[in-house]
């Protein structure tokens, strides 16, 4: 058996379609939101603000503290726990790190800053979406970053490699299902996060990191469109 | 060779490619890699010469020295009074520095500033590890009392304040009221109940369209309106 033809009908490099704001939780200091398909993130950013406890300071640089949360009624299969799990503990660790290579804290000593990902709808990718979602916030919130981090999974579903697969795609049981979440630095072109669940060739491999780097530069144009209609509004009342 | 790839006043964005070639340099809120000048924040562009720079639309407060700020006295120390700086550190306003009177051995500081009260400021030092000594000493220092206190993005205040004070100056004349801006984003508007709101909702226009150009007709249009 081979996957020829993609369960939603999608072409297999085409992305879910996505809809991405800046700016929409009035009292954080920055927010955004991104959904890609039926996965839909809420980022909100706090700070740099005092940290507490005190034992969690650096007197060198600020700190990047990121919560994960996929909320009760979120996801497609059963109801999700509230709360922190194992899982979330990880894949909060795993965003925090992602992003942490494009910013600058040096000069928030002593300092926290928070960036709190909410989920109110799952559908796979969420990790990518959350990721992409707090790079908006972050901005939004005027942190000095080098970059927006854009991310997206690509995967192998029986041979055939794809971009940004649904929860049916991961969970396709007529062959070998791989999932590579992705987060680019489009600038550089680097890597922050690479996580890989399943089994793929080596080839399949580079084909998917050609791909990630693809489809992350067509994500990172849809955050900068977002910030930029901030803006927008009003623009024409300017003489 | 060296091509600008921005306008001037446009909305930029961390990331976004500003210029490129050696020709043109970094300046504030710019960075350079290999070939290009990026931004690293969110803002509009100011090109000077040969320096690309980004005025921020948004963050928080970042305390330098010399910034007359407005803030709220949160704590009392054996020393003086903690102040809060709407900023990610609080500051510490010593007793020498907070009054000029004579200040007796184990005096009840709450004579001098209360817990919650709103005390105009400048800041003396910033250390490294931002410990901040701020003074209440000097004109238009000291406890404000009446009045009503307003709080804006402080990236938002050099907007509120204008070309050489323009933009203040033409509320505190249609208003009546005299206004004080810090730059932490607080500002204490103190006059006539009802034109005070005036004032305040002034202030808020322009904190909802600080990115846009033409402001001061439009302020002063809004002003001539609700003031008759």
């Amino acid at each position: 058996m081979v996957y020829e033809k993609r369960l939603d009908g999608r072409k297999f490099d085409e992305l879910r379609p996505i809809e991405a704001r800046a700016g929409i939780i009035k009292r954080a200091d920055g927010s955004g939101y991104f959904r890609i398909g039926k996965s839909s993130a809420y980022a909100a950013v706090y700070g740099p603000r005092e940290l507490y406890p005190r034992f969690l300071q650096n007197p060198t640089k600020g700190v990047l503290r990121c919560h994960y949360n996929m909320m009760p009624f979120s996801s497609v299969g059963g109801r999700v726990r509230p709360g922190g799990s194992r899982r979330s503990k990880e894949i909060s660790m795993v965003t925090n790190k992602a992003l942490l290579s494009v910013m600058e804290l040096d000069d928030f000593t002593n300092a926290v800053i928070d960036v709190f990902i909410e989920l109110d709808q799952t559908d796979a990718g969420t990790r990518c979406a959350g990721i992409s979602a707090a790079s908006i916030a972050l901005a939004d919130a005027g942190i000095v970053m080098k970059d927006l981090v854009s991310a997206v999974a690509i995967g192998v579903v029986d041979n055939s490699v794809v971009a940004d697969l649904n929860y049916d795609e991961e969970a396709y049981d007529k062959g070998d299902v791989a999932d590579i979440p992705f987060a680019v630095i489009p600038s550089t072109g680097k890597i922050s996060l690479l996580q890989m669940d399943g089994i793929i060739t080596k080839e399949q491999l580079n084909e998917a990191m050609e791909l990630a780097q693809k489809k992350c530069g067509e994500i990172n144009r849809i955050q900068r469109a977002a910030l930029k209609d901030k803006f927008k509004a009003g623009e024409n009342h300017a003489e | 060779m060296a091509k600008l790839l921005v306008k001037e006043r446009q909305v930029v964005v961390p990331g976004e490619e500003l210029a490129e070639g050696m020709e043109y340099l970094p300046g504030f809120g710019a960075y350079r890699m290999d070939d290009h000048v990026r931004a690293k924040r969110l803002g509009i562009v100011n090109i000077s010469g040969r320096a690309i720079k980004i005025i921020p639309l948004s963050g928080r407060y970042n305390p330098k020295t010399d910034d007359a700020i407005i803030g709220k006295v949160i704590d009392i120390t054996l020393n003086g009074w903690r102040i809060d700086t709407n900023s990610a550190y609080t500051s510490l306003l010593s007793l020498k520095d907070g009054t000029t009177e004579y200040v007796q051995k184990g005096a009840d500081l709450t004579r001098y500033y209360k817990i919650g009260d709103y005390v105009a400021v400048t800041i003396v030092n910033v250390t490294s590890q931002k410990l901040i000594d701020v003074s209440a000493k000097g004109p238009g220092l000291g406890k404000l009392s009446e009045g009503r206190i307003v709080r804006v993005n402080a990236s938002k205040v050099p907007r509120i304040i204008g070309k050489g004070g323009s933009m203040i100056s033409l509320i505190k004349e249609a208003t009546n009221c005299r206004i004080m801006v810090g730059q932490n984003g607080i500002i204490w508007i103190s006059g006539e109940p009802k034109k005070e709101s005036i004032a305040a909702q002034a202030i808020g226009l322009i904190e909802e369209k600080a990115h846009l150009s033409g402001l001061t007709d439009e302020i002063s249009r809004f002003l001539k309106e609700k003031v008759k």
